[in-house]
């Protein structure tokens, strides 16, 4: 494929548009109101087509005027419909934006014989086309849908800095927000507008419906990739940028390989973004799926290990030899993890093979003590201050042997038994 | 119509009466196809909405039907590249279907394992899944055999192009679907309102939940075709949201709810018909859309004016009761009844008072005798039932609940109105009969 200036244009629109979705998404996500963005995105089309039938032109004020109004309707009626007909939100959203839309469409077939626009187009956007709608700025002459969604951006970015604290506050504690001041339905309607300004000036570019992946998508990615408030609306940001880039090259580079001539840039838009919320679903360092494997699995190989240790040090207490004994069937854990686990600690210097038997080295054995001292002292603690069976303090003690810190252990107090008559092992200290 | 006219001219022709009657009787084969078809989905729409509603699960069904659309073209293709037929309905509908349960895979999956609420994963799989699917069907027209121009029919729905193989699809699905609600009823409704109950007679929960949502997608499926997949879950919630404003009972819910979507079908049905450039799918949801408009004011359960009608009811009620309590009071002091020392006895308006009067005058209640109002019989009766109720609060909030006597009256004036006959007679069997003779507190000095 060859890559003209028209690409070059493409690609400025879709960032740009797809940035300023992604400020008031990030809102709308913090506030679990996605889907509200999800009613507007869609209640635009009603708004368009109603302002097409006043005005009779493609007058983009009024286009903005008769989305927005309709946009704050939507949001007035979901919240109407739910207080007043008792019916939970996300029906409410379902009901409006559907006779909503339902609406548009027909009136939109009723005038579509007399303006130059069709559903197909809102729907999908034709940002292809963008390029060749060029507006004359002073001496430059650039395409129109760069200035609507470069204002739109720049607008939601002034909105967004200004009301930092105010939709911060609003979002995550209501009633603390009232107390200062603030009114949180204020703030509401106001994300409302955003929303609703924003999905009409993106709608010519990613089509109505997927104003919804632009506004969602970045937002949730960067929900999961960092805690912060402020850091979210840049990660959202860039996210969304790079999902626009890498739509259009998707779409125009992917297609031919097939033998296609290229797709749908709006599409491949939202399937860029999927993918890269995708990626930090899997990867993201702290609330990915994958690292939350990984820290689990962790874990389990240090329980594995301290049981390991804590079995050995009780069969030499008990003058047992550990070679009439399999791991897996004293610790019902599976002969690999075993293994594996056994390989641990005598890399770390903790137990020593001598034929036939597993022995704990001098190193291992103080670690050991450690663990059965944990163990026997929770007993003794758990007997004293909860008192119940003596055989259901080990389950317990069991568990909270493996978090004990060495801080809690001088706190638990020192015993010289434990309940069940063993002698807890002395504090390596004294 | 004539072509050529200014862009705000929407003039359609009305249909002529011998139009609207062989719309109405199903006259022409491709009318009664649609209408039939889009009846038996209303129907079955209906049914299985009035569980998914139930289950607060409307708009994981909106997802789902978004992500049909990469099912429909992914179906399209690979039917194509095997050579059959691109079109085949039964083909398309699998596609859609396997794709519509992928949407609701992953909506569970991202619920369970980020830390996203419902709102972001049905956003997020909406938005992905439907940009895919216009991704492959752009890939999909450029295909050479196959004819692909007619699956984009499928997001706005388009009946005109349905059938009588579709309708009979249709027609039998619903009615297998149909047996299915009837038959799990009672598992379905014991998955909506108590999980735990259900879990607790031993009913496999997740595989019902699993069930209901298969029928869903497949609901959503048929859909597809009438109505479209931007609209499809307007056909399971719309006329199932409406039934809650007539009745509270679930057969009848499911009932209205039925008849709510057949009828929106037919009635979407015939309009477009009968009106030129009205979309099937849309109009159907508007009309549906209408009942819940109808519904949702007039409804006899929760509607609004059913509620203003009631509370309006009780309003009138407790000041009735008000002022034969004022009265009773002010005569029992022996004073004269007054207008002007009604009116000083609670803070009411002097018009209020007037209005007041006069009804009771007009229930026999009181009677005018030159300048004051005096109870008659009947008036005196119900008044004293008022007062004593009154009286029998206020001497329990003092004798038992240990509250001032001059603390009680404002307590006592909220709950006289809604003592029952057995709570009056519990308390009377507490205090003591008698204990109502006189008020326990000083009359007339509450301000």
């Amino acid at each position: 494929m060859i890559w003209t200036p028209i690409d070059t244009w493409i690609c400025i629109i879709a960032s740009l548009c797809a940035a300023a979705c992604a400020l008031p998404g990030c809102i709308l996500v913090l506030r679990r109101m996605s889907l509200m963005g999800d009613a507007i995105s869609h209640t635009v089309l009603p708004g368009i087509a109603i302002a097409f039938i006043v005005t009779g032109s493609r007058e983009p004020t009024a286009m903005l005027i008769g989305a927005v109004v309709i946009g704050l309707l939507t949001s007035f009626l979901v919240q109407a419909i739910e207080t007043l007909g008792k019916i939970e939100t996300g029906a409410a959203i379902g009901i409006v934006f559907t006779v909503l839309f339902a609406a548009g469409l027909v009136l939109m077939r009723q005038a579509v014989d007399h303006v130059d626009i069709d559903p197909d187009c809102v729907l999908y956007g034709a940002v292809e086309f963008a390029y060749f709608d060029q507006v004359t700025i002073g001496s430059w002459s650039i395409p129109r849908a760069a200035v609507v969604n470069g204002v739109a951006l720049v607008a939601n970015a002034a909105i967004v800095m200004i009301f930092y604290k105010e939709f911060k506050i609003t979002s995550f504690d209501p009633a603390l927000a009232m107390t200062q001041g603030i009114r949180p339905s204020a703030m509401h309607y106001l994300l409302m507008t955003m929303t609703a300004a924003t999905a009409v000036a993106a709608f010519e570019t990613v089509g109505s419906i997927l104003v919804i992946a632009m506004l969602i998508v970045p937002a949730a990615t960067a929900y999961l990739l960092t805690d912060k408030y402020g850091a979210m609306f840049v990660i959202a940001s860039w996210i969304a940028i790079i999902g626009a880039v890498g739509g259009h090259i998707s779409a125009v580079s992917i297609p031919p390989i097939f033998g296609f001539s290229g797709t749908s840039t709006a599409g491949a838009m939202a399937v860029v973004v999927g993918l890269l919320f995708f990626l930090a679903w899997v990867f993201s360092p702290r609330h990915g799926v994958l690292s939350a494997a990984i820290r689990r699995k962790k874990v389990q190989q240090d329980i594995i290990r301290e049981d390991i240790l804590g079995l050995l040090w009780r069969l030499e207490e008990r003058n047992h030899e550990s070679a009439h004994l399999s791991f897996e069937n004293a610790l019902c854990i599976p002969k690999r993890s075993i293994k594996q686990a056994i390989r641990h600690l005598q890399k770390l210097g903790n137990v020593s093979f001598e034929q036939p038997l597993w022995r704990l080295t001098e190193h291992g054995r103080k670690e050991a003590a450690l663990i059965v001292r944990s163990h026997r002292l929770w007993e003794t603690y758990l007997d004293k201050h909860f008192p119940q069976d003596v055989h259901q303090l080990h389950q317990s003690a069991e568990r909270l042997e493996h978090v004990t810190t060495a801080k809690m252990q001088s706190r638990l107090g020192d015993a010289e038994r434990d309940p069940h008559g063993s002698t807890v092992p002395p504090s390596p200290d004294n | 119509m004539n072509t050529g006219h200014s862009i705000s001219d929407t003039s359609f022709v009305l249909p002529t009466a011998e139009q609207l009657w062989r719309v109405l009787i199903l006259d022409e084969y491709n009318t009664r196809v649609v209408i039939l078809g889009v009846m038996a989905l209303g129907i079955v729409a209906g049914l299985v909405g009035t569980f998914l509603l139930l289950r607060k699960r409307a708009l994981t069904a909106d997802a789902l039907s978004h992500a049909t659309l990469p099912g429909i073209t992914v179906a399209f293709m690979v039917m194509v590249a095997f050579g059959m037929q691109g079109k085949s309905m039964f083909g398309l509908m699998i596609g859609a279907f396997v794709f519509g349960c992928i949407g609701v895979l992953l909506i569970l999956g991202i619920r369970r394992t980020t830390r996203l609420k419902d709102d972001a994963a049905i956003g997020i799989v909406l938005s992905v899944l439907f940009g895919l699917g216009l991704c492959l069907l752009r890939l999909a027209t450029e295909i050479p055999t196959g004819n692909a121009a007619g699956l984009n029919g499928f997001i706005f729905g388009k009946a005109s192009s349905m059938v009588a193989s579709d309708t009979k699809v249709i027609i039998t699905v619903a009615i297998c679907t149909g047996i299915i609600v009837a038959a799990l009823r009672k598992e379905f409704t014991a998955l909506c309102f108590d999980e735990n109950f259900g879990a607790a007679q031993g009913w496999p929960i997740l595989r019902l939940d699993i069930v209901l949502m298969t029928l869903v997608a497949i609901v959503t499926v048929i859909a597809l075709q009438s109505v479209g997949l931007v609209l499809a879950v307007a056909m399971l919630i719309v006329p199932a949201a409406s039934a809650r404003y007539w009745c509270t009972k679930i057969g009848s819910l499911l009932f209205v709810s039925a008849l709510i979507g057949c009828l929106g079908g037919w009635l979407g049905g015939v309009v477009s018909a009968l009106v030129p450039r009205m979309p099937t799918g849309p109009v159907i949801v508007l009309v549906c859309g209408g009942w819940f408009v109808i519904s949702f004011i007039f409804g006899p359960v929760n509607g609004i004016v059913a509620r203003q009608w009631r509370v309006w009811r009780l309003n009138r009620r407790v000041a009735m009761q008000h002022i034969l309590r004022a009265m009773f009071e002010v005569s029992s002091e022996n004073k004269l009844c007054k207008f002007e020392s009604i009116v000083e006895t609670r803070s009411w308006s002097q018009s209020q008072v007037t209005r007041l009067l006069s009804r009771l005058e007009r229930n026999h209640f009181a009677k005018k005798e030159e300048k004051c109002w005096v109870l008659t019989g009947l008036g005196i009766q119900e008044a004293t039932r008022v007062v004593r109720n009154h009286r029998l609060w206020e001497v329990y909030l003092i004798n038992y609940a240990d509250i001032a006597p001059n603390h009680v009256d404002r307590d006592a004036d909220l709950i006289e109105h809604v003592l029952g006959t057995s709570m009056v007679e519990k308390l009377e069997a507490l205090l003591g009969s008698d204990a109502v003779s006189t008020s326990p507190h000083p009359l007339g000095e509450q301000e």
